[in-house]
């Protein structure tokens, strides 16, 4: 199923030149962080060079927290943080309306959106590349954190393999069985099933 | 085995390797994992040391010496406020001879109270007569205390890991854990020639007259310099077994080089790229890593820097009223040279301010286009 998305059959993306830069967004306790590790992790199993960091600031649950992962097929010598990444990953829709996600995105790039189908403020997004799954429902069907406060980290990393296509998901499912403090089949579980339920809203060639 | 493991954890895992004896520590951010992943690994009995939970690093630094004094291989970790607190006892333990490993994580001093990278703290501590090995990534943070831990035993003085907070401490990337046979061959088990035993009573740290005491400090100068010999040769044998290979001075791109720029931590690594990237525009720039900055490596920094015209040093800490401690210690170690290279000093990074590529080749293109130093200080992306 890899591939089949638009920000895959960029060869920008998916050549052997140049590093992808992802900037994650989620609150304190949906496991932002860990989800950044958790795919570096998984291009790592792959043979690439990776980098993982989360923003250097002070974690509350609750508060916008941001990581980073940096992909490289040669090692990573840059060592600040990223301004202009090529994927952004949300963890919470409800952070679209107190941070700007799409700052620095590049051209083209891709955002990955925890939304249920019908979210609205998705119009702002529209000059980038945008995959949906719903995370928050998958999270709470495999049990993973509680109903009111599902930890969603797992299930996007698979709704990222399949969005992107320049991680495999069998990769991004053996690092989150290592990766996870509890639960790895339940996590694993929910990740294959967002994976699985990605929805692409819009490609740029459609809108040309 | 290659991990993706984060810069806290490398210590932790070469703590392990080093069959480390007793750890006391006190916890702070950013140093915080390094311990809690020790105390891991000690309740799940992998590492068998003598873990010691302490009220302050003061404490820390008094149960590390004691430990070493009774022939212990022993260890800490820390960062700014808390290395602070530990001053009275670094003295101590270089004074008496015992080769206790710290990690420093580097973090800015309050006021203001600051939790991000900066090196004023480790720097601060340069007279106490501690060695001190700067960090550019992961895997060197693994290598870096377990060579720490053979040199401080070789010369009988403790050692100092330093690395960036965050950059490092808090970053994954994947880094090569060896296994425990290799590491036993290089580093053999700690035995001092004197330790407290009660078998073999002796008096340590009594009253020290005029008589002896310079002598004493004499001592201490030689043990400091003769880690200039005793590092290249551990360096050579850490290569051969590890296959990865260090020099306390890293010399990048200099061939021909008209200027020249020097950095150390992480620095060193975005750098790289720049000077990279400045080449391929035809600019003679090159770069120097100074990895090892007690004792330091004046005759290095002198080989490597002699024949070009301009030096850019970057630091990422101050000594107020005399600028970049780097830059004070890279004059220092040129200014009896028949020709030397014009120094210039910049500031830049303080208090976690990210160090960006654009940062670095402002550097660069700001000596590149005067003559000479116009300043003490040239500070970068300071705010108006």
């Amino acid at each position: 199923m890899d591939g089949n998305f638009a920000f895959s059959r960029n060869p920008a993306h998916t050549g052997s030149g140049a590093m992808i830069e992802i900037r994650f967004h989620g609150r304190g306790g949906q496991g932002a962080v860990v989800a950044a590790k958790i795919l570096a992790d998984a291009f790592f199993r792959e043979g690439k060079h990776v980098q993982s960091f989360p923003a250097f600031g002070v974690e509350r649950r609750g508060a916008p927290v941001t990581a980073f992962t940096r992909i490289d097929h040669a090692p990573i010598l840059i060592r600040c943080n990223i301004y202009q990444p090529d994927i952004v990953v949300v963890l919470d829709p409800t952070i679209l309306n107190e941070t700007d996600v799409t700052g620095g995105l590049k051209q083209g790039g891709m955002i990955i959106l925890n939304a249920p189908r019908k979210e609205t403020g998705i119009q702002r997004l529209e000059q980038f590349l945008v995959a949906t799954v719903d995370a928050t429902a998958i999270a709470v069907r495999h049990g993973l954190g509680t109903n009111t406060n599902p930890i969603v980290n797992t299930a996007i990393l698979g709704s990222f393999a399949r969005a992107t296509g320049v991680v495999g998901i069998e990769s991004v499912l053996a690092s989150i069985r290592e990766g996870v403090p509890k639960g790895p089949e339940e996590n694993a579980a929910a990740a294959r099933e967002a994976y699985e339920h990605t929805q692409e809203l819009t490609t740029i060639s459609e809108k040309r | 085995m290659k991990k993706v493991i984060m810069g806290n954890h490398a210590v932790s895992h070469a703590v392990r390797l080093a069959r480390t004896q007793v750890v006391a520590a006190y916890p702070i951010t950013p140093q915080t994992q390094i311990v809690e992943e020790l105390s891991n690994m000690c309740a799940e009995g992998k590492l068998r040391a003598k873990f010691i939970k302490v009220e302050s690093e003061h404490s820390a630094m008094a149960c590390c010496i004691g430990a070493a004094a009774a022939g212990s291989r022993a260890f800490t970790a820390t960062s700014s406020q808390g290395l602070a607190l530990m001053h009275e006892l670094l003295h101590w333990a270089a004074g008496a001879r015992l080769p206790v490993v710290l990690a420093e994580v580097n973090r800015a001093l309050a006021p203001g109270w600051n939790i991000w990278t900066e090196q004023t703290d480790s720097l601060a501590q340069r007279d106490t007569g501690w060695l001190q090995f700067y960090c550019t990534s992961n895997q060197e943070i693994l290598d870096s205390i377990l060579i720490a831990f053979r040199v401080a035993e070789e010369v009988s003085l403790p050692a100092m890991v330093v690395y960036d907070a965050f950059y490092l401490s808090h970053t994954y990337e994947a880094v090569d854990i060896p296994e425990q046979e290799p590491v036993d061959a290089f580093l053999p088990p700690y035995e001092p020639s004197v330790k407290l035993d009660v078998d073999n009573p002796m008096a340590f740290g009594s009253l020290t007259t005029p008589e002896y005491y310079m002598e004493m400090r004499h001592k201490i100068e030689e043990a400091t310099e003769r880690v200039h010999e005793v590092l290249p040769t551990t360096y050579e044998e850490f290569g051969r077994i590890f296959g990865r290979e260090y020099k306390a001075v890293e010399p990048y791109r200099c061939d021909g080089a008209d200027l020249i720029l020097a950095t150390s931590g992480t620095v060193s690594s975005t750098a790289q790229l720049v000077i990279e990237t400045l080449r391929e525009r035809g600019m003679r720039v090159g770069g120097l890593n100074i990895r090892m900055f007690r004792p330091f490596p004046a005759r290095a920094v002198r080989e490597a820097l002699g024949r070009c015209k301009k030096v850019a040093v970057l630091d990422r800490n101050i000594s107020f009223g005399q600028g970049g401690i780097f830059a004070q210690e890279l004059k220092s170690a040129l200014c009896n040279e028949p020709h030397r290279p014009q120094v210039f000093g910049f500031i830049a990074g303080l208090g976690g301010r990210d160090i960006t590529p654009a940062s670095i080749e402002e550097v660069i293109l700001t000596a590149d286009k005067l003559d000479a130093p116009e300043r003490e200080i040239e500070w970068i992306g300071l705010k108006t």
